[in-house]
Order: structure tokens, then C-alpha cells, then sequence
């Protein structure tokens, strides 16, 4: 079965930024995503990436209600789990 | 009524990114022009452009990279340069006191095109979200102002090759209504496979295979021009506000600004077509391009002569080209002021093409020296200016005029005028 990482999650968010610039160290997974320099824009990127990689739909509503990496984390690990 | 200076300068052209990289190679005759490398062209007519090999990692952070296209690239990197010119940080000053107005007229379209490929062959969800706000004409004012904190007026003005002058016109306003610094000046992109495709459907770009031939505005040879990316900003101030501040000097004042706008022909050609331009000939009306420097030599208080260069459009058509040399003629008597049009080293920039024009312009004004037009050698037939050909040539610049014209009619001039004190350290740029 697929898994989503947190290597992974981080290498995603990492290409949202071409690579750079972004402090994903320590406690990271915790904190909102405007305190990782991560806007609302950057996000849906995240979730459009996410879609890309591993063949899911993620609706608008479910983009608006993931504040943090964790939640990220979650959502798509209870999905993978769904589709199998 | 409130002075507005020139106080910081950056450029990103094919033949040096860099202000004084550029400089040096404009003076030298070094031509960025060479073989479109971005993409296969070996399909297309046009083989040849003007790429500017920047490096943006150097200048953007990677979030700001991964949301824009190569056209804001261009516009951020070359606004780094110019803040850190006029010794300008943003982080202190206030945020409404600064505002962006900037010219783009060929939108992201290496990013678009690549975007839409994706949504073709791959299907929706593959598109970025990015897309969302990197294509558009605003983008490259609205990253720059988000950027920088610049909260003041934000604007884009879309008027093609124009456009860089529109956009310090504009800028100059708002410094008027009173904001005290404006970041403007216009960059452009437009070397993707689509976008070179749209180029040549104007029938205005020239399909010769040699660099050294093919783009040679008011030659009898001339049969077309050469695209390029690049782009150049300034930094405009109000000149009390900069003293103010302690800013480390000026290039210049923009004395002078005016826009005209050409109707369409009387005849049915299509709206790309250059037959649009001035006035039906024979109608008797004074040629727009010729009333756009007319009521910018006004709106900056002098007369035809005491300008000491003009900055030529420089279009690479006969027909525009005619028309120009003409407007200049008119205005300042045959051979009766050095013209130029280093443009022929980096290809018509579009809405960069205006702002780097004028930042070289600055440069004339600041080292005393008019670079030159290269590759010309014979004016066309009825063309009598005094081009500056092959070597620069040292000249007394007060007042330098400079013209620019887009597709659809509009036509621009602007007026720059020599500081009155110099800079306090003229190679600050070098750092």
C-alpha cells in the first residue's frame, strides 16, 4: 500500500518553493502554515502536488480546513487508507 | 511642483545583467542576440532573439520563484539591484509611502504555456496553483509590492513597447499625489514556443539568419526586428524626500513625459498592422509620434535644442522607421542631434524595452557618452539622422530625449535631465 511520509511531505513542500528558503526543521509538522512563510496559495500548490503524486482528488473544502503539515499528514494517510 | 529623481537603477538584458555589466557591453557594441536556446526554435522562421541569462536564485527567494514567471524574474532581480542602488531598504520606511507601477505586455507565458501543456495532455489537476497568479500582466507589480512591503499605489500599465515610459509617466504621478518613492520601470518574456508563434503572426519579425543582419532599424536593409527578454527599474523619488532620507544621489530628473495614442488607419487592414500608426498620411495632422516629444519637450520646459541625444524607437521596419526619422527631423532639423538605438544589442524588449532605453539613457547623461546603434551602416532612403553608429561618442548630455512606440497605437516620450548636483559617488554601482 502507498504510505505518505514525512520525508515526503517535506520534499513536496520543499518544491513549492523550488527547493529553498524554507525552515522545515525540528517541530515543524505543529505549526500553522503562515508561520512557516506557507500562504494560502502555497498550500493549494501543496494539495495540487499531493493530487499529482499520488492519484487523489483533495476538494477545496478539505484544502481549507488543513492549517498545519500535520494536518496534511493525516488527511492524506486516511485517504491512502480508504483507497485501498 | 515636486521634483521626482532618479535615486537607483538595475538592469537584467541579454548583453548583461547588471547595470554596469550591461553598460560596459552596450559601450562596447556587445550584442546579446544570438540563437534562441530557450526551446527548440529550428521549427519556427525566427531563429534568433535576445535571452537574458540571469541567474534568480542569486536575487529571489524560492517561494517568490516558484509562484512567478521568468518576466517577473527579470523585474525582481533588477529591482534588488536598484533598491540596493539607492541604498533604499524597504523594511524601513513606511509601507504606504512606497508603490510599484511597472509595464508588461507579453504576461507569463513561459510559465502558461507550460501550464497549459500540462492541463492538455495530463488533465486539470496537474496544473499548479501557481498559475493563478503568475500569467497575468499584474503579476510581476503585485509580487514586487508583496515583496518589498510596498503598500503604497500598485499598478501595471499594458501598452507594449511603450510601456516602460508609460510606467515612469505614471510613476512620476503618483510622486506628485504624493508618495514619496515609486519602483517602476516594466520587464517582459515572451520566448516560449507560443509566444514567439504569436510574435511572428505580426509579420514584424525579421527572419534573417545572421545576428549581425537582421535587425538594423533605419537601414535600407531593414526588414524587420529581433524579440528579447529583459527588463530594467527605477527607483523614482520625490527629490526633497530623497535629500531627505539621505539617499547617495541621483541619475537624473524625469523633466519631461507625454503619451499619444494613434487612431486606426483608414484603410482595412488588420489591427496588428503598422498602417495604423500616425495619422492617415496626407490628412495634414502633426504625427503622433512627433506630438508625443513635442509635449514632452513642453511638459519639461525646453526646447528641441537643447536636447543633446534622442533614444530612438528604432522599430526595424522601413515604414515605421520612416515615419520616425521623419518625426525627428521635423523637430530637430536633419542631422541636428545624435540619435541611437542600442536596443540593436538586445532586441525589442517590450515593456522592458522603454525602462532599459531609459536607464541607459541615465548612464549617457551620468558618464557623458552616447553608446552606440550597432550593425547600421546605411541609412534608408529619405532617413537623414545623425546615428551614433559602431563607437560610442563622447557628447555633452543635458537633456536627453527619449521615444518609445507599441503595438496598437501608442507612442511615448520622455524627457531626462542631467542632476543638478552629481552623484556623490558615480560608480556606486559597481559594489
Amino acid at each position: 500500500m502507498t504510505t505518505f511520509t514525512i520525508v515526503k511531505l517535506k520534499e513536496i513542500m520543499l518544491s513549492t518553493a523550488d527547493g529553498a528558503g524554507l525552515e522545515l526543521e525540528g517541530d515543524f509538522l505543529d505549526k500553522p502554515f503562515p508561520d512557516l512563510d506557507f500562504d494560502s496559495l502555497a498550500v493549494l500548490e501543496l494539495a495540487t502536488r499531493v493530487q499529482q503524486d499520488y492519484d487523489l482528488t483533495i476538494p477545496d473544502e478539505a484544502v481549507a480546513e488543513l492549517t498545519t503539515p500535520r494536518d496534511v499528514l493525516d488527511y492524506v494517510t486516511r485517504r491512502l487508507g480508504e483507497s485501498v | 511642483m515636486t521634483t521626482t529623481v532618479v535615486t537607483g537603477v538595475g538592469v537584467a538584458a541579454p548583453n548583461g545583467v547588471g547595470t554596469e555589466e550591461y553598460w560596459r557591453a552596450t559601450l562596447a557594441g556587445q550584442s546579446g542576440i544570438g540563437p534562441i536556446r530557450l526551446f527548440d526554435a529550428s521549427p519556427y522562421p525566427v531563429k534568433l532573439a535576445g535571452e537574458t541569462g540571469l541567474d534568480a536564485t542569486a536575487y529571489i527567494p524560492g517561494k517568490f520563484r516558484a509562484q512567478t514567471d521568468h518576466m517577473t524574474h527579470l523585474a525582481m532581480s533588477a529591482a534588488v539591484m536598484a533598491l540596493a542602488d539607492a541604498e533604499v531598504d524597504p523594511a524601513e520606511m513606511p509601507e504606504f509611502d512606497m508603490g510599484v507601477t511597472v509595464a508588461n505586455s507579453s504576461g507569463g507565458i513561459m510559465f502558461g504555456q507550460r501550464e497549459l501543456q500540462r492541463l492538455w495532455s495530463q488533465g486539470p489537476t496537474h496544473v499548479s496553483a501557481y498559475m493563478s497568479v503568475a500569467w497575468f500582466y499584474a503579476a510581476t507589480a503585485g509580487q514586487l509590492s508583496i515583496r518589498h512591503g510596498m503598500k503604497g499605489p500598485a499598478l501595471v500599465l499594458a501598452s507594449e513597447q511603450a510601456g516602460g515610459l508609460d510606467a515612469v509617466g505614471h510613476a512620476r504621478r503618483q510622486i506628485r499625489r504624493g508618495t514619496p518613492l515609486m519602483v517602476t520601470g516594466g520587464s517582459d518574456a515572451s520566448l516560449s514556443p507560443g509566444g514567439l508563434a504569436f510574435q511572428i503572426a505580426t509579420g514584424m519579425l525579421s527572419t534573417h539568419d545572421d545576428p549581425a543582419r537582421a535587425y538594423l532599424p533605419f537601414d535600407r536593409d531593414a526588414g524587420g526586428y529581433l524579440p528579447g527578454n529583459g527588463g530594467a527599474i527605477l527607483i523614482l523619488e520625490d527629490a526633497a524626500a530623497a535629500q531627505t532620507r539621505g539617499a547617495p544621489g541621483c541619475y537624473g530628473k524625469i523633466a519631461g513625459y507625454a503619451a499619444t495614442f494613434d487612431p486606426p488607419g483608414d484603410d482595412e487592414g488588420p489591427a496588428t498592422d503598422v498602417r495604423a500608426y500616425d495619422p492617415p498620411r496626407g490628412s495634414g495632422r502633426v504625427p503622433r509620434l512627433r506630438r508625443a516629444a513635442e509635449l514632452a519637450l513642453a511638459d519639461a520646459g525646453i526646447s528641441p535644442a537643447e536636447v543633446d541625444v534622442v533614444f530612438a524607437d528604432a522599430w526595424g521596419l522601413p515604414g515605421p522607421d520612416l515615419e520616425e526619422a521623419i518625426a525627428i527631423t521635423e523637430l530637430f532639423g536633419p542631422r541636428g542631434v545624435p540619435v541611437t538605438a542600442p536596443k540593436t544589442m538586445t532586441g525589442r524588449l517590450y515593456a522592458g524595452g522603454g525602462a532599459l532605453d531609459l536607464v541607459t539613457a541615465l548612464l549617457a547623461i551620468r558618464d557623458q557618452i552616447i553608446p552606440p546603434t550597432v550593425n547600421v551602416t546605411r541609412q534608408a532612403p529619405g532617413i537623414d539622422l545623425d546615428l551614433v553608429l559602431a563607437e560610442p561618442r563622447p557628447h555633452t548630455i543635458r537633456h536627453a530625449l527619449v521615444l518609445a512606440r507599441g503595438l496598437g497605437g501608442h507612442n511615448s516620450a520622455v524627457v531626462l535631465t542631467a542632476p543638478t548636483t552629481p552623484l556623490r559617488n558615480p560608480q556606486r554601482s559597481e559594489r
